[in-house]
């Protein structure tokens, strides 16, 4: 049989779905078994146990200094600030994006320039936000809306484009004006899409998030690893890391039910 | 009663003629059928009628008015393709029209009006066969029901014009003969002038009243782009049908129909063969 043609059975399927994982957590205890044998000071590959219990002083014990559960103040502050920089970016898409999309007027006036704007590389404009935002919460919003925002309106209008000329028209004949053709027929379509965008663009978000918070500040999960980087704390950095990519898998596996849940037709053949 | 007239139209895409000096007096409550060959301009024509295009040169009346610049629900469509929307149901999408036309922001209406729509909605979508699909997403139906589901939403606006553009070419002979019945049917009850395009001219003789043709005379490769297509033939359907029965002959009634001189007035030649 054809390579393309195989069929796995479910036992077969999960076992294969598991490998990577696994074979990730063999190799890292092994290496670390290694080089603790090697060095039993190591820092660069601590043991599980040492995690645990950075994960335990991290997310279990009262801060000495201010009382606080940092891991859970880190990641609160930077969930508040993706939330922020997405919630903005998302609203501007919906708005701009659909305006762009089926208004000529809007298009053309906007259309080149969130083109253009959509190539600025948004890091080179970080040290420009903090000068002229202030070293706060703004700037850190800001770079990720700078850095989500242009993409997620394109990608908006396009869909809008996309959506074939005949349907527009069909509205018209059902007596629609402009904004009914948006509001009935433009805008339940493309949601779904805008939620598939918001998933494409959560990477990005966490890596312009974590820059800023690297960059200046005072708690943030991105804060926090870039601070104990200092005394090659690998045993937190994994967890954070571990920790950042949780949240971020969950984020998008959410909004993908959210979708499904929100316009059960988005997945059916012939739906888009 | 609603009569559509074309005057010397043309229609040129940078240095494409398409249609060229296109003339058409159609009377009210005719069924037009419009063929020719691919690419000849059949639905470029149909555009213009829908008013999604303008003319190059030359104009069209409806009802001696000139027709408006943009589509409006006095003329239905449905095409081939794309004519419902896959967001909304079965039911959803045949009470778009009204419910857009009854709320001019919300587009949604409330209370007795919505009972009154949805009741309305569902003895139409009985009508065209689809009972028992309201719930139903468009792409959970097949291509037939589709047509069917897109004709029923178009109707609900009562327009005076339906314009089809090859609504059943995508469908099998039996579900398309299905369809026909039920085309037929509609235009005989409902007040409706109708144009079809459809490259099957079986389909044209079997509904239309009256078959347009259109022609490239010159299909020379150097004088493609400079010729567009014409009116080639233009055939009436003998025995003449008559909206709202079968032919004259079927009818004896119908001889006095005044539909009948109205279609004789916009087809002169017609007289002699009467
Ligand atoms: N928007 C357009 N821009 C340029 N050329 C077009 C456009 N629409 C149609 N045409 C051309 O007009 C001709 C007629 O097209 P069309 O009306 O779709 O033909 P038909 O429906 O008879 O198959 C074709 O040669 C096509 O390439
Ligand atoms: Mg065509």
């Amino acid at each position: 049989m054809r390579l393309i043609n195989q069929q796995l059975s479910p036992p077969a399927l999960l076992a294969l779905k598991l490998a990577p994982f696994v074979l990730l957590v063999i190799a890292y205890l092994a290496g670390s078994a290694a080089r603790l044998a090697d060095n039993p000071a190591d820092k660069l590959l601590p043991a599980l146990s040492s995690m645990a219990t950075a994960i335990d002083l991290m997310a279990f014990t009262p801060d000495r200094r201010t009382g606080d559960y940092l891991l859970w103040t880190d990641t609160w502050a930077s969930l508040k600030r993706l939330g922020a920089g997405l919630g903005i970016s998302t609203a501007m898409a919906l708005v701009v994006g659909v305006a762009i999309g089926i208004f000529p007027v809007i298009r053309a006036l906007l259309g080149p320039f969130v083109g253009f704007v959509a190539m600025v590389p948004p890091l080179a404009l970080l040290p420009v936000l903090f000068i002229m935002l202030g070293l706060g919460e703004i700037s850190k919003i800001a770079l990720i809306v700078i850095g989500v925002a242009p993409l997620m309106i394109r990608d908006m209008a396009q869909r809008v484009l996309d959506l074939p000329r005949e349907q527009i028209v069909k509205a018209e004949t059902l007596s629609a004006n402009s904004w009914l053709v948006v509001w009935r027929v433009v805008l339940p379509q493309v949601l779904p899409r805008l939620i598939i965008s918001l998933r494409l663009q959560l990477g990005a978000a966490f890596l312009f998030l974590i820059a800023a918070e690297a960059i200046s500040s005072d708690s943030g999960l991105g804060y926090r690893i870039f601070l104990v980087r200092r005394y090659l704390s690998m045993d937190i950095i994994f967890p954070y890391v571990a920790w950042i990519t949780f949240l971020a898998a969950m984020a998008d596996y959410g909004l993908d039910r959210l979708r499904r849940w929100l316009f059960p037709w988005s997945d059916m053949e012939g739906g888009r | 009663m609603t009569a559509l007239s074309i005057k010397h139209l043309w229609k040129e895409y940078g240095d494409q003629i398409v249609l060229e000096n296109i003339s058409l007096e159609i009377a009210p409550r005719s069924f037009v059928a419009l063929v020719g060959a691919s690419g000849c301009g059949k639905t470029t024509l149909l555009r213009m009628l829908l008013g999604q295009e303008q003319p190059t040169r030359g104009q069209i009346l409806i009802d001696g008015e000139p027709l408006p610049p943009e589509p409006g629900p006095d003329r239905g469509v449905v095409y081939q393709r794309y004519s419902v929307f896959p967001h909304l149901t079965v039911l959803g999408n045949v009470m778009l029209g009204p419910e857009m036309a009854g709320s001019r922001f919300w587009g949604r209406l409330t209370g007795t009006r919505k009972r009154d729509l949805q009741d309305r909605a569902r003895a139409m979508i009985a009508d065209v066969g689809l009972a028992g699909a309201e719930g139903k997403y468009p792409a959970q139906l097949s291509g037939g029901m589709q047509q069917r589901l897109a004709l029923a939403q178009a109707l609900m606006m009562q327009p005076r014009v339906l314009l089809l553009d090859e609504p059943f070419g995508a469908l099998d002979p039996g579900i398309r003969a299905d369809i026909h019945a039920l085309m037929q049917r509609l235009w005989h009850t409902l007040p409706m002038t109708v144009v079809m395009v459809t490259h099957d001219l079986r389909e044209a003789f079997t509904l239309g009243t009256r078959i347009i043709a259109l022609e490239r005379t010159r299909t020379r490769p150097e004088e493609i782009a400079r010729y567009g297509a014409q009116i080639g033939k233009d055939i009436a359907i003998w025995p003449p049908r008559v909206a709202g029965g079968g032919t004259i002959y079927d009818n004896p009634a119908l001889r006095d129909d005044p539909a009948l001189e109205d279609l004789i007035a916009g087809r002169p030649d017609m007289l002699e063969r009467l």
